[in-house]
This record gives structure tokens, C-alpha cells and sequence, in this order.
């Protein structure tokens, strides 16, 4: 293996260990997702070779090891109650007739938005709040674009609980960056 | 048949994660015409999926 793919390989370290920190919410966990990369990286040269972008590559061997640290935490792991199927709290926007106690209002330049610094941080803190499995399953979805089949078997839930933590997940996140952001 | 806002809100969620069927489509797209607060649920969880997608890139940019 050349010296050069080797820095090429490390100078990616960063990257990684930022998105698995995202996807994960340990430290010490995407450390050791993005240490069992790199290795696997350095140990097969010959898979990269041909490919056009190290990133990306690095990337899809990532993604297979911080499903592999999901499965192995859900085994251990026991449901959070605010994880759970039933909370009470996906109907409390509405009344008894299921309309809106208080309809959602307009955001002013949500894309707009996307490109603030701070705007970011507001959001990462917004996940931050989502009680841990909830935030899984959302993050399987939208940051590693997994499907829904998939996401309920690493997790070990039912598909209906699957849907219910996507859909905790995002009501959440809408009411955290409505109320820490857009109406501030 | 008139879907609740609850009803809608949940559809809402789903279409980000499985095709709606045409009824679904079209019982959401009946109310969406009625309903602002619901057409904003909509158009701020379809805003959640790129500001996700940005939040990825947005690490990437930092280091270069």
C-alpha cells in the first residue's frame, strides 16, 4: 500500500467522524465506527482503486459499520419511555375533532435559513432533544437514506412503531426549530 | 371524506417515506385547499428532509 493512499485515506478522518458523530450521538462510539473504517480501508487498497471519489467510498463502508453499532446498541439498549408507541404526545397539537389547537404559521425564508451557521447549530441542538431511538430512526432515514423496512429491523421495533418514532421525530423537530428559530 | 388535520399531518409524514396511494393524494391535496395550517405542516416537513441533507454538507465544506 503507497504512503500516498495512506494520508489520502487519513485526511478523510475528519469528515467521517463528523457524520458518524451525527448519526450516533456518542463520541466514543463514532470514534470506533470511523477507527473499524479506516482500517478496513487500509486493508483493502485494491476496493478503491478504479473508483473516482475516496469520500464516497469511505462513506458507504461507514454507513455498513454505524448500522452494525445501531444493531449492537438496540440489543442492549432497553426503549426509552418517551420512545414509546404511545406517549400521548403525537396528539397533543390537536383537539378531540383532530384539528389544530394552534394551526402551524408560515415560516419566513426557511432556505434562506439553510445557509446560516447558526441556523445549523439550532437544528443539531433540536436533535440533540429527540429522545434517542426516535432520533435513530430519523437519522437512518434522512442523514444514511436507509428505507423504512430497513430501519425497523436494525432497531428491532414493529413497522407501525417505525413510522410513529419518524413521525414523533419530525413534529418535534418542526416544533423545536419553530419555536428556537423561526419565531424568534 | 374529510380528513382531520391529525389525519393529514400523519400523511404528511409518511409521504416522505413511502408513495401515498391516489386517494391519499387526493384526500391530502382536498384538504391542503382548505387548510393554511396544514398546508404549512407540509411545506416545513418536506423542509426538514433538505435542511438534514445540508446539515451533512455542511460538515464536508468546514474542512476543506
Amino acid at each position: 500500500m503507497s504512503a500516498e493512499y495512506r494520508s489520502q485515506v487519513e485526511s478523510q478522518r475528519a469528515y467521517l467522524l463528523r457524520y458518524a458523530t451525527l448519526q450516533l450521538r456518542d463520541r466514543d462510539a463514532a470514534e470506533d465506527a470511523v477507527q473499524e473504517t479506516l482500517l478496513a480501508a487500509l486493508a483493502d487498497g485494491a476496493g478503491f482503486s478504479g473508483r473516482s471519489n475516496l469520500r464516497t467510498w469511505l462513506t458507504g463502508i461507514l454507513k455498513h459499520k454505524i448500522v452494525d453499532a445501531i444493531r449492537r446498541a438496540s440489543r442492549e439498549q432497553p426503549l426509552a419511555p418517551a420512545d414509546e408507541l404511545e406517549t400521548g404526545d403525537l396528539d397533543a397539537p390537536f383537539d378531540r375533532r383532530g384539528h389544530w389547537q394552534e394551526p402551524p404559521t408560515a415560516w419566513d425564508d426557511p432556505d434562506g435559513a439553510l445557509h446560516q451557521k447558526q441556523f445549523l447549530a439550532a437544528l443539531e441542538a433540536c436533535l440533540a432533544g429527540l429522545p434517542a431511538k426516535t432520533a435513530q430512526a430519523f437519522m437512518m432515514r434522512e442523514h444514511l437514506g436507509l428505507e423504512t423496512g430497513e430501519i425497523c429491523k436494525e432497531l428491532g421495533i414493529t413497522a407501525t412503531h417505525c413510522w410513529v418514532l419518524l413521525y414523533r421525530a419530525r413534529m418535534a423537530l418542526r416544533q423545536c426549530l419553530d419555536t428556537n428559530w423561526f419565531r424568534t | 371524506m374529510m380528513l382531520s388535520c391529525r389525519e393529514v399531518t400523519r400523511l404528511v409524514s409518511q409521504r416522505q417515506d413511502r408513495a401515498l396511494d391516489f386517494g391519499e393524494r387526493f384526500a391530502l391535496r382536498a384538504h391542503f385547499a382548505l387548510c393554511k395550517g396544514c398546508r404549512n405542516i407540509g411545506r416545513q416537513i418536506d423542509f426538514l428532509r433538505r435542511a438534514v441533507v445540508r446539515l451533512g454538507e455542511h460538515g464536508e465544506t468546514a474542512e476543506r
